[in-house]
């Protein structure tokens, strides 16, 4: 298409930026043909390649959400030590690749110095919070997550520059509704709302109340003639389990409440399929308060879970894995969490999470 | 929420206490650049009412670049009176390149473009992979956006829709890798582009791409489509390795770190060498992890193709589940038969899946057998960890035709009704 009879704003389906101009030349040049990695400290990586090629890879913490001006101070570091690249990784740590051993120094000194970043993030460490945009940015939260992040990492700032302090890696998630986009972790801190949604009579116009209805899990919602002959809608409180979806569907159902909503802490999910698999998640504290702009509360149980998976796990065990060995019964009297009804699935898959055995520890 | 007046903040006393602390600052660093960017100053005046009340002021909305389904999340603030410069506060999604690899280049690109039409705030990344960024009205969405698509750049996706791709550093810089992560990220993303930009799927659909098990990536629970690196035939030792492994870290560490660690129990120790029972390794990486000088994944490698994850909304968590065992990623062949396959399944979701069903949920509501057949793939023994125990099935070999002349097959998924209705016009 020539420029002349281009139109403006016409989709152009540009694709994914081709990767090979943005990869480190060695990156580039050794392609596919790596020979081993170590790690030499926290923080630091050593890539061999099968040329003999060496490549040393420092990583820092960001903060995710960033003004223009520091994303261009990491690009002038880049610049400046790591042959004009960068990489960030899937937990919103930034990456520089080396290809000379003397830069390290200078380079973590600046990581330091200039951008305030940390220098870890590596092996059994506590790296970098997934979350969500929380206050930020969405339009359905009931609580902030850059904001929990930033005091969690505050708290935990020593597991994230060190290396052999922790039994194995601890991912943690936040999320900010009960959508959960924060997603599965070692530790996730999730919104629990305790109401159903209140339904705002003048926002119902704006919804399309079909798809309202159909989106809830539990068929918990109905269509109902207003007293004005409008069709509006109803909830049933009985089958409302509180999940939010509708809100998501229609913001005219409100299902936060800045007054009632607390935060939970799930453990024990894994992605990796090492060992014996991926995992989800379990309760494991319920009731928290949101509590801004710190969370002390939501910070106190961290602390307490992972003094007991520090204490008690075997080397290279995930959260998950720990307590399948030691049992929920330990994890309980270990932290001293209190055990509830609550904990107790009531799922149509609850029955598998049974114990159906006479596996008990007395 | 409330009744309360709402004036605009000069000081933000509680955004503040997340300025101290060793971890870097998100407010520290908006602080100083609104003196640039006044809106900047404004977003934290709003966050802080939010900190304050526990309560949000952003309303949702649509808005599309022509020609484009998604890929900007439109925000309005409920707070515009007082915070005029952010009444209009959106984000764009674009699509990072593979592994979020960057020259400074590319990203100073980026950065000038968004510096010169918006706040000047970017996220990397988003918790599918995007680029985030953030700060543009109505006006000007439509100027950064035509810009970025100058320059090379594309939005991501949005609502019903495929969505941008993720993938671990791959080949790029990792031993482990099975196959090239990136130039699949980039050849499923340009092939399926516009199913990107314009929702015509039940609902989202994410594919995120790991090298190998230890799965970087997190595609198991997070994405719709996991392809996973894996290998055939044996994994490769280096027993000299081995045993320079064994004298530094001693035998005991051997025994409890590795051996006793395999899921299978394929690993025994014969002197200063190990012993691999390769037909039952199922490839989980973490021997190779803990020996990585030792060990490697073996020469014949591809992938696992998994489906189904997904987080809570609506049945519950989804762990995504094998769908074929093994597949080889190298040629442009094995690309196409992956295409093949990715065509198939969102042609019988898309004709029987409902509004807002994930690819989880809807093999969780016909069954996966049924799922099997409407995409033409044989089951195979490695989708379960076990047969059914449910004895009441219905088999349709041997349960004979109802009336003489009725077709001896039902249809998977029942549509003929509305199909013969058609016809019949």
């Amino acid at each position: 298409m020539s420029v002349k009879t281009k139109k403006k704003m016409a989709p152009r389906d540009n694709g994914a930026p081709d990767h090979r101009p943005n990869l480190h030349p060695l990156m580039l040049k050794n392609y596919g043909k790596w020979d081993y990695h170590e790690k030499l400290r926290p923080g630091l990586l050593l890539y061999v390649a099968e040329s003999g090629d060496k490549l040393w890879t420092v990583r820092a913490g960001s903060p995710r959400t960033m003004s223009i001006d520091t994303v261009r101070k990491i690009c002038d570091l880049a610049d400046k030590y790591a042959q004009g690249h960068l990489r960030f990784t899937s937990r919103a740590n930034v990456e520089f690749s080396l290809a000379n051993e003397d830069d390290i120094e200078p380079l973590m000194e600046e990581i330091r110095s200039v951008l305030g970043f940390p220098i870890g993030g590596t092996g059994h460490s506590l790296s970098n919070v997934l979350h969500t945009q929380g206050w930020m940015h969405c339009n359905l939260p009931g609580t902030d997550a850059a904001g929990s992040v930033k005091s969690i990492m505050d708290q935990f700032i020593n597991e994230f520059v060190t290396d052999d302090k922790l039994p194995a890696r601890v991912k943690i998630s936040a999320s900010c509704c009960q959508i959960n986009c924060g997603g599965q972790a070692d530790i996730a801190i999730n919104v629990q709302h305790h109401h159903p949604p209140v339904i705002k009579p003048q926002g119902v116009g704006i919804c399309e109340l079909p798809k309202v209805v159909a989106i809830c899990p539990v068929a918990a919602i109905r269509p109902r003639q207003g007293d004005d002959g409008k069709t509006t809608m109803e909830v049933v409180d009985e089958k409302c389990m509180y999940c939010g979806a509708c809100h998501g569907q229609c913001p005219t159902m409100e299902i936060r409440d800045a007054n009632t909503d607390t935060l939970s802490i799930w453990i024990g999910g894994k992605n990796s399929s090492t060992r014996k698999g991926p995992s989800f998640m379990k309760l494991a504290m319920w009731g928290l308060p949101n509590n801004p702009p710190r969370w002390p509360e939501v910070g106190e149980a961290l602390q307490t879970i992972l003094d007991c998976y520090k204490s008690s796990a075997k080397q290279y065990e995930r959260m998950g894995e720990w307590i399948d060995r030691i049992g929920w019964k330990r994890f309980f009297e270990m932290t001293g969490f209190p055990f509830t009804k609550y904990h107790i699935d009531d799922s149509v898959s609850a029955r598998s999470t049974f114990n159906t055995s006479t596996h008990v520890r007395i | 929420m409330s009744e309360k007046e709402i004036k605009a903040k000069t000081e933000t006393p509680m955004l503040d206490e997340l300025k101290t602390g060793p971890w870097p600052s998100f407010v520290a660093d908006l602080e100083r650049y609104s003196e640039k960017k006044p809106a900047v100053g404004q977003l934290l005046g709003q966050l802080e009412q939010s900190y304050e009340d526990r309560w949000n002021y952003w309303q949702g909305t649509v808005l599309n670049v022509d020609g484009y389904g998604g890929g900007v999340i439109a925000r309005y603030s409920e707070l515009g009176e007082q915070y005029p410069d952010i009444a209009q506060f959106h984000t764009i999604r674009v699509i990072p390149p593979p592994g979020w690899v960057y020259s400074t280049e590319k990203l100073r690109e980026l950065c000038d473009i968004w510096e010169k039409h918006s706040a000047g705030i970017m996220q990397l990344h988003g918790m599918t992979g995007d680029i985030l960024l953030l700060g543009t009205d109505n006006k000007t969405t439509f100027e950064a956006a035509e810009e970025l698509m100058e320059k090379g750049w594309d939005l991501g996706g949005s609502g019903p829709a495929l969505r941008t791709l993720a993938c671990c550093v791959g080949e790029a810089r990792c031993e482990a890798a099975c196959f090239d992560t990136m130039a699949l990220t980039k050849h499923l993303t340009d092939n399926y582009i516009s199913e990107l930009h314009r929702p015509e799927l039940p609902y989202k659909y994410k594919f995120k791409l790991s090298g190998c098990a230890n799965d970087c990536a997190a595609s198991m629970q997070r994405s719709d489509m996991p392809v996973i690196g894996t290998w055939r035939g044996a994994m490769q030792i280096n027993q000299d390795e081995v045993g320079k492994f064994i004298d530094d870290k001693g035998i005991e560490f051997v025994i409890d770190n590795v051996l006793t660690r395999c899921p299978t129990n394929c690993i025994s120790l014969k002197g200063k060498t190990i012993d691999v029972d390769n037909d039952n390794c199922v490839r989980c990486m973490h021997c190779i992890n803990v020996m990585h000088r030792a060990l490697k994944p073996g020469k014949d490698r591809g992938a696992t193709i998994l489906i189904g994850g997904k987080r809570t909304l609506k049945i519950g968590d989804t762990m995504s589940s094998v769908l074929v065992p093994f597949m080889p990623l190298k040629t442009e062949e094995d690309f196409t038969k992956l295409t093949d396959l990715i065509d198939s399944i969102w042609e019988f979701w898309g004709d029987n899946g409902l509004e807002h069903e994930r690819i989880g949920e809807f093999i969780a509501r016909v069954g996966l057998g049924t799922f099997l057949e409407g995409i033409g793939l044989e089951p195979d023994p490695q989708m379960i960890n076990q047969p059914r125990t449910s004895p009441y099935i219905k088999f349709e070999e041997l349960t004979g035709s109802k009336i003489d002349g009725e077709p001896e097959h039902n249809p998977a998924v029942s549509n003929e009704e509305g199909e013969m209705a058609e016809k019949a016009i």
